[in-house]
Parts: C-alpha cells; sequence; structure tokens
C-alpha cells in the first residue's frame, strides 16, 4: 500500500470528508511526526509502535570500489520498534 | 510525541472538530495496522517503508540459563526512513 492507496481507503470509511481534503490531513499527520522526529523527540503511537533518533558516532569507512579510506561524520539514524499489539498482529 | 499530539495538531491545521480529528488519524493508523497484518508492505513516500520480514526458525539460547530453545519461525515488522527524511534529520 502507497500513501494515495491509505488517503483513498481513509476516505472511503470516512465519507464526510473528501478525498482531497483528506490528503491535506494524511500529509499532516506524517509531517507532524517528521517535525518531532527532527527536534530529537521521540514519537510513540500506542498499538502501533515507537520512533526513536539514535545518534551513530563518527566513524572510518572503506570506499568499496578503490579501497581508500574515508571518514564518515556522525549521523542521526531512526529506529522503530513495532508495539506489542501490532508485532503479534503482523506474526503468523 | 504521542497520539494525542498529532491529533492536536491535525484539528490546529485543518477546520475540523477534535472529535473528527482523532477519528481520522485513529483510522489512518488502523489501516496501516490491517495491511501489515495481511502481509502488504506499507509505504508513505517521503517518510518512509514498512516492510514485513519473513524469519526461518534458528536455534537459540536462554540468555539466563543457557539452555539451548528453537526460535520459531516468524514474520517481523521493520521500518526504513526514506532518503528524504533521512536527510532532513542531518542538517
Amino acid at each position: 500500500m502507497t500513501k494515495s492507496e491509505l488517503i483513498k481507503l481513509v476516505s472511503e470509511k470516512l465519507t464526510n470528508i473528501t478525498k482531497k481534503d483528506m490528503k491535506v490531513i494524511v500529509d499532516i499527520i506524517f509531517d507532524s511526526m517528521i517535525d518531532a522526529l527532527k527536534s530529537g523527540e521521540r514519537i510513540e503511537i500506542r498499538g502501533f509502535g515507537s520512533f526513536k533518533i539514535k545518534d551513530r558516532d563518527a566513524r572510518c569507512g572503506r570506499n568499496p570500489k578503490t579501497g581508500d579510506l574515508v571518514s564518515i561524520p556522525n549521523t542521526k539514524t531512526l529506529y522503530f520498534k513495532a508495539g506489542k499489539e501490532l508485532k503479534e498482529r503482523v506474526d503468523y | 510525541m504521542t497520539k494525542a499530539d498529532i491529533i492536536e495538531n491535525v484539528y490546529e491545521n485543518v477546520g475540523i472538530s477534535k472529535k473528527e480529528s482523532a477519528k481520522i488519524v485513529e483510522t489512518v493508523f488502523e489501516i496501516i495496522k490491517e495491511k501489515l497484518e495481511t502481509g502488504e508492505n506499507v509505504k508513505i513516500s517521503g517518510f518512509g517503508n514498512f516492510t514485513l520480514r519473513d524469519k526461518d526458525p534458528r536455534r537459540g539460547r536462554n540468555p539466563q540459563t543457557g539452555d539451548e530453545i528453537e526460535i520459531s519461525a516468524r514474520r517481523v515488522l521493520t521500518f526504513r526512513p526514506s532518503q528524504v527524511l533521512k536527510r532532513m534529520l542531518n542538517n
């Protein structure tokens, strides 16, 4: 499922809002999550899961093609942990 | 940030009631969960992909007792943030 399919399914379920408005709302949902993550905030959605930013230290890597040493700066990475309910629902 | 904060954000930015905002936010996450439950991956452009992975059974150990145990085959959910989001987090 893609975002546009998600928007379509939500508007079919909640018919009092147009698909066009639903697109705006779904974008606000993900944008507000992105804003929170950008400010370093953790997100916890009950029954779904949590998103957390972790810092990765700078390290040395190698260019796999040439074998040259390259320095990789410290980066922020995003981790997702599925919540209990979702974990159980996706497992067979 | 919790679901309540997301609902508040929707409510503040769109001319709909708080109750309506809550209903939409709940429905969005419920539909994503339903799709993942049926084994379908979910791709949210600009955010990331929720991908299901089937894991083979493997032998493990109870870290407390050291007993060898069989870890059954299972399906797990992973998330990969989009390139766009990764870049946004790093500048």
